[in-house]
């Protein structure tokens, strides 16, 4: 090889079909990558679910699942509706204004966050890092938890709180409230999770 | 291309044999010099030396038991966990296998973490091996990548909602991080699309990296040589030959000296898989002994010990932190400009780059930068060899006060370690704070403290006695 000059001709070409090689890869990787993105299936798999709340007593949880996630449905006992409104100073969100449209339909932008005062419909999933907070509906002082403990949940992970509302308490490592996911009454004893009336 | 040789006719068949070969295929004699037999390695090793050698001998007992894993385990979020529990009951030493493969994960990060540790103190990631450390560097994220992974497979409770933690940390990112996170884990939540991508990145992705990055790391090493406990190079010194003075071939040195080494953590390494291979739920957390159930979290989630310190340092960063935070800051680019022997133009970037982070870091809510936190916790080892500015590289040499800092750092790093273990507590939280405060104090203070103090006389020849 001499390497007094560089034709510059054959430079140019090559540079051009390196690019043009470039370009190719790029798009010769595009299905690799979008195969990352949930299957059709897994996209399919997000069904509403039905759920009979008959046998629900005051001060219960059930747990069912919707798209893999824990939604739970609890009916609040008369006292623990009435911490809501006491604790709205410590809430960092107790309008439920931020997001509103990806964790709070309309029908529940009130102080229990539900369509029936003391129907609670949540996703169980902390806004911080996805895990599912404990019950701890007790009031007052225990373990990881404030003395004047209204009763709520308490997320294990990283120790955030919410309320009896899932509107989270301020200084948490949880950013927002739980999702409430859209919901509607089929029958007083009929709920259907996944969908509500506008849908 | 080498001349043909010839064995003269009447040469032993072994010697025929060797020639043949050596016609055909030189690179592999060449290699055996470049590697073993001429690879002169400093004759002052001490006990630090060994834990490369034993690296690799980690990742051999990683990859074989691995694979016959492999033959065995089901990744399939219906299967997983029987699986898992089928190898252990009814294969024929499945348990072994299987523990083998647990326990090596932790004495993994055992035997690297004080690989890294020996070359922080010896300043191994000086000029001219900033390459190896930063090849090493990379090995170590690989390390974790593979770990995390590979802690998801038995499809436990701590697999599911440590996976579950760790792949919403991505969801933290602004704008893309949602849509991030649904790619990794191919579904909204950890499903079987997650257990089946990990395992393939588990078993074949990731090792294959890993393995070119060990290769890349072993061949810069021998380009440019070891380092010593006395930070000494021995290619300054060579005898008429050209052989370092200071020097001895890796092999049969080396290798005999490293198979002791073998032969003591093989024992240690044994004990723990035969009489607690669980190590009182540090290697095997007993969670991990439930099935994965996406509707109900475990009442206390760690990650595995070898991620405590970085889970710590996320944790620590809480919106009070912030502010903390924000003052760093605020004091660095302060110092920048009052200090720094640099042009006015580059102090006016300080001041626009800092107000811009300072903006940013009101802006974005502290969880994201927990994540940078935790990222950046790894990421600034890449930079030690540009932060480093001691006259001498080992600690030998280095004032008395250098040795107290160094000790310091590893106290901190232990009790964030144990901090990551145990639940949150208000306490805990203050003393990680101020951990991490010290941790990255401990590098980006380096180019300052790093020249302070009286430095002792480097020896022109490395410190040995004949034994």
């Amino acid at each position: 090889m001499s390497d007094s000059s560089v034709d510059s001709g054959k430079r140019t070409w090559l540079i051009a079909s390196g690019c043009a090689g470039a370009v190719g890869a790029g798009f010769a990787a595009v299905p690799f990558v979008a195969s990352f993105q949930p299957s059709e299936r897994a996209r399919a798999a997000g069904a509403a679910v039905e759920v009979d709340i008959a046998a629900l007593k005051p001060g219960e949880k059930v747990t069912v699942e919707w798209r893999g996630k824990p939604v739970w449905i609890i009916r609040r006992t008369p006292e623990q509706l009435a911490t809501l409104a006491k604790v709205d100073a410590q809430l960092a969100d107790p309008k439920s204004a931020r997001k509103p449209d990806e964790l709070t339909p309309p029908y529940a932008r009130n102080e229990g966050r539900s369509i029936k005062p003391e129907l609670l419909v949540v996703v169980g999933i902390c806004s911080h890092l996805g895990c599912s907070p404990s019950d701890k509906f007790q009031p007052g002082a225990q373990p990881s938890l404030p003395d004047d403990w209204a009763g709520g949940f308490l997320c294990p992970c990283h120790g955030s709180t919410f309320d009896m509302a899932g509107r989270v308490y301020k200084n948490k490592p949880a950013p927002d409230n739980l999702e409430v996911p859209p919901h509607m009454y089929l029958s007083d004893t009929r709920l259907l999770i996944g969908e509500d009336k506008k849908a | 291309m080498a001349e043909f040789k010839e064995a003269p006719a009447d040469a032993p068949l072994v010697q025929k044999v060797m020639t043949w070969t050596q016609n055909r295929f030189p690179t592999a004699f060449d290699a055996y010099k470049v590697h073993m037999s001429e690879y002169y390695a400093p004759k002052n090793f001490n006990f630090w030396y060994f834990f490369g050698s034993l690296a690799m001998l980690v990742l051999v007992i990683q990859i074989v038991t691995g694979i016959f894993l492999v033959m065995h385990y089901k990744p399939d979020a219906a299967l997983a966990f029987a699986s898992v529990e089928y190898i252990m009951r009814d294969v024929p030493w499945g348990w072994l296998v299987r523990y083998m493969h647990s326990t090596g994960a932790s004495a993994f990060f055992i035997v690297v973490y004080l690989h890294m540790y020996r070359g922080l103190i010896y300043g191994s990631y000086r000029k001219p091996r900033e390459l190896v450390w930063v090849f090493g560097c990379a090995i170590f994220l690989c390390l974790m990548a593979e770990a995390f992974m590979g802690y998801l497979l038995p499809w436990g409770q701590m697999s599911y909602w440590g996976a579950q933690v760790i792949v919403n940390l991505f969801a933290a990112i602004p704008f893309v991080g949602p849509d991030l996170a649904l790619l990794i884990r191919g579904d909204y939540v950890v499903s079987d699309a997650t257990l089946n991508r990990f395992f393939s990145f588990h078993v074949i992705a990731v090792p294959l990296v890993l393995l070119g990055l060990v290769v890349a790391h072993i061949f810069a090493l021998h380009d440019v040589g070891s380092n010593n406990p006395d930070g000494i190079e021995i290619k300054a010194k060579k005898d008429a030959s050209g052989k370092p003075l200071d020097g001895i071939p890796f092999h049969p040195y080396y290798t005999v000296h490293d198979i002791f080494g073998v032969a003591v953590f093989l024992i240690v390494f044994s004990a723990i898989l035969f009489f607690a291979p669980e190590f009182g739920g540090y290697f095997l957390e007993y969670n991990n002994f439930i099935p994965a159930d996406p509707l109900k979290t475990p009442a206390h989630i760690a990650p595995v010990w070898y991620f405590t310190p970085y889970y710590s340092m996320l944790r620590a960063i809480t919106s009070e932190m912030m502010y903390a935070l924000i003052a760093c800051v605020l004091a660095g680019a302060v110092l920048g400009v009052l200090k720094a022997k640099i042009a006015g133009a580059f102090k006016g970037a300080i001041v626009i780059a800092a107000l811009v982070l300072v903006a940013l870091m009101l802006a974005i809510d502290a969880k994201f930068w927990g994540v940078v936190v935790m990222g950046g916790a790894v990421i600034i080892l890449f930079f030690l060899p540009w932060l480093d500015f001691s006259p001498v590289k080992s600690i030998r040499y280095r004032p008395g006060w250098h040795k107290i800092v160094y000790g310091v750092f590893v106290v901190n790093f232990l009790i964030l370690g144990y901090l990551g273990v145990q639940p949150p507590s208000p306490i805990g939280e203050r003393v990680s704070q101020v951990g991490t405060l010290f941790y990255f104090g401990f590098f980006l203070l380096m180019p300052w403290w790093s020249r302070l103090g009286e430095f002792k006389p480097v020896p022109e020849r490395v410190t040995f006695a004949a034994h």
